[in-house]
């Protein structure tokens, strides 16, 4: 006993303005609430990106960043000693002991921000496979020279191609310029650790070691040797994916719970809308749903067209908002991040679950909005209902 | 012998507005014959269509019972009444309630979606209803491009399309001219005649209370 689904539609044409208003004013909700998950979640893909999933990072049990984790030289060389290793065709570790520094650089477009600049071994290039030159050479070991990530390239002035760069009192030449595809590894600028520990007369303490695992089947085994080995009891390994992963886990949830907040407050305009827009569509149809009430519809068939109308404009908005959170996906957004403080790029990133939840906003907005207006019309008196003009 | 399919026994209505309560009708009780055409009379107020619309299942007496077919209607839930008018009842208002965004089809073929009928059976009671009330052509056309009078026809061709037993018309000609008033009342004969449908309608016009075979004066909720 449903009433016929071309009534619905074909009443969106008699109040195209209205609809179109309400329709648009669910979008914009829905486009906000979405950009905010997709910030949210691009600063995740981006952080996440960053690891690799058969290399294990290592850093000091009580750091919430690479900045405040130190590693002790022979500790370096200990976990070098390591059977979970890989070792490369001159058996040498495939392993990279990290000072992790942070410098300020002028941006573009004004003001000041920090600059992760990592100091890496000789085999980054073996434990970092997705970093490709884009412009100029590798540093060279032994000089005071940089690549930069193509991210910071773009944003800050004195970091391109030919650039020096004054750190700790020195300049380093810019030799190159790095891409390695939107990770976080684009916001940072690389140099030679032995160079860098020296500029900061950190002697021989490193920020974190990053090896590749000889077997990742074996990554149970290490963990455990890190909890038995009276040295290594300080230092705690993670797999380097989930290392970086956890490192977005506060800025992201930030983004995410802050942004949520201000689209619900907003949705509650949208959701007004909505309800203003189905009562007006109520009212011009007082004679129609009493002179269905009188031909044998029930009242919940009139409570279930009305809502299916809420539902409708719900999800037409929720079409339009997320074909316009699309139109994000080309941007970048770079940002200090809390963990690291410094800044980090990333882009606007659209999953499933992230449209799944945004039609999930867009029908609860059409259910609140429509439920009121919808009960009003199913409990219509009939009688009174042919009356109206 | 002719059949009682409307028995109508001491039935009254009030209306309650805030602590006033307003009596409508009085005590009323009179049976109607299946097959007859009764014009109900009276000046505004007299209760007339609300008499209509107790009969109709739209409403319900304060006091008093209305048997339709056996059924004390009084007694039935929303829901079941709601089915009962579906089956029972043909409705042919003053000003016609057509739904404006349907088309003359879709607008009688409406009662039919309350039944079981496939979708090609709807269509064949459809077109013989619209054919009857001469407007097999007009199928396609909205309200807003019907004259009052097709408009009231296609009305007549909703009521009668699922077969009530009963067709209640509450002014059926008050909103038209006099020669589509004319037609419609043609209409209404020849349902009462040839489909042998049980009519009541309330009336001003004498000229349309003429066509009726009983006509009933109500006058401030009595009949007189």
């Amino acid at each position: 006993m449903t009433v016929p689904f071309s009534y619905i539609i074909r009443n969106f044409k008699s109040r195209k303005l209205t609809t179109g208003i309400t329709v648009l004013g669910i979008s914009m909700v829905v486009f906000v609430f979405t950009a905010v998950l997709m910030m949210s979640f691009g600063i995740k893909k981006t952080l996440k990106s960053t690891g690799s999933a058969d290399n294990v990072k290592i850093a000091r049990k009580s750091a919430n960043g690479e900045i405040s984790s130190i590693i002790e030289g022979d500790i370096v060389n200990f976990i070098k000693t390591l059977p979970q290793v890989a070792k490369d065709s001159k058996n040498q570790a495939i392993l990279s002991a990290e000072p992790v520094v942070i410098i300020n650089l002028d941006i573009k477009t004004g003001g000041l921000s920090n600059i992760t600049v990592r100091g890496v071994s000789d085999s980054y290039g073996e434990l970092r496979k997705q970093i490709k030159l884009i412009q100029g050479r590798p540093f060279t070991f032994g000089a005071r020279e940089l690549i930069v990530g193509e991210a910071i390239d773009r944003k800050f002035k004195g970091a391109q191609l030919g650039s020096k760069v004054k750190i700790a009192g020195d300049y380093w030449t810019v030799v190159g310029i790095f891409s390695t595809d939107g990770t976080g590894f684009d916001s940072e600028v690389w140099g030679d650790a032995l160079q860098l520990l020296n500029a900061f007369n950190r002697g021989n303490a490193v920020s974190t070691v990053t090896f590749k695992l000889a077997d990742i089947s074996k990554y149970n085994e290490l963990k455990q040797v890190f909890k038995s080995e009276r040295r290594l009891l300080q230092f705690e390994p993670k797999i380097e994916q989930i290392y970086y992963e956890e490192q977005s886990e506060f800025m992201s949830s930030f983004i995410k719970i802050l942004g949520t907040v201000i689209t619900v407050i907003f949705s509650f305009g949208a959701m007004i809308g909505a309800m203003i827009t189905m009562y007006a569509s109520v009212a011009n149809r007082v004679r129609e749903i009493g002179t269905m009430r009188a031909l044998g519809f029930l009242r919940r068939s009139i409570l279930t067209a009305f809502m299916t109308e809420s539902l409708i404009i719900a999800i037409a908005g929720w079409i339009f908002g997320t074909l316009l959170s699309l139109l994000l996906t080309s941007q970048k957004v770079s940002t200090l991040n809390f963990n690291s403080f410094s800044e980090l790029e990333f882009g606007f990133s659209l999953s499933p679950d992230i449209i799944i939840s945004s039609l999930v906003f867009a029908v609860v907005m059409g259910i609140v909005g429509g439920f009121l207006p919808a009960v009003r019309a199913a409990r219509l008196n009939i009688v009174s209902a042919l009356r109206a003009n | 012998m002719e059949k009682i399919i409307i028995s109508i026994e001491n039935v009254s209505k009030e209306y309650k507005r805030d602590s006033l309560s307003i009596s409508v009708l009085n005590n009323i009780t009179f049976d109607v014959q299946e097959g007859d055409f009764l014009a109900l009379m009276g000046p505004s107020g007299s209760g007339k269509t609300t008499l209509l619309n107790l009969i109709a299942g739209i409403d319900q007496p304060t006091v008093g019972k209305i048997i339709i077919n056996g059924n004390d209607i009084a007694k039935l839930s929303a829901t079941s009444l709601a089915k009962w008018r579906s089956e029972n009842v043909g409705f042919i208002f003053q000003f016609y309630n057509l739904i404006p965004v349907l088309t003359a089809f879709e607008n009688v073929e409406l009662p039919l979606l309350l039944t079981k009928l496939s979708k090609s059976e709807r269509k064949k009671r459809v077109e013989l209803a619209l054919s009857i009330v001469g407007l097999g052509d007009r199928m396609d056309h909205y309200p807003k491009q019907l004259s009052g009078g097709q408009e009231q026809r296609v009305a007549i061709a909703r009521a009668v399309v699922t077969d009530p037993a009963i067709i209640v018309a509450d002014e059926p000609t008050g909103d038209l001219d006099k020669n589509s008033a004319a037609e419609v009342l043609t209409l209404l004969d020849r349902l009462n005649k040839e489909m042998k449908k049980t009519i009541i309608m309330v009336t001003h016009d004498p000229s349309a209370a003429s066509k009726a075979h009983i006509i009933k004066h109500l006058e401030k909720g009595d009949l007189v």
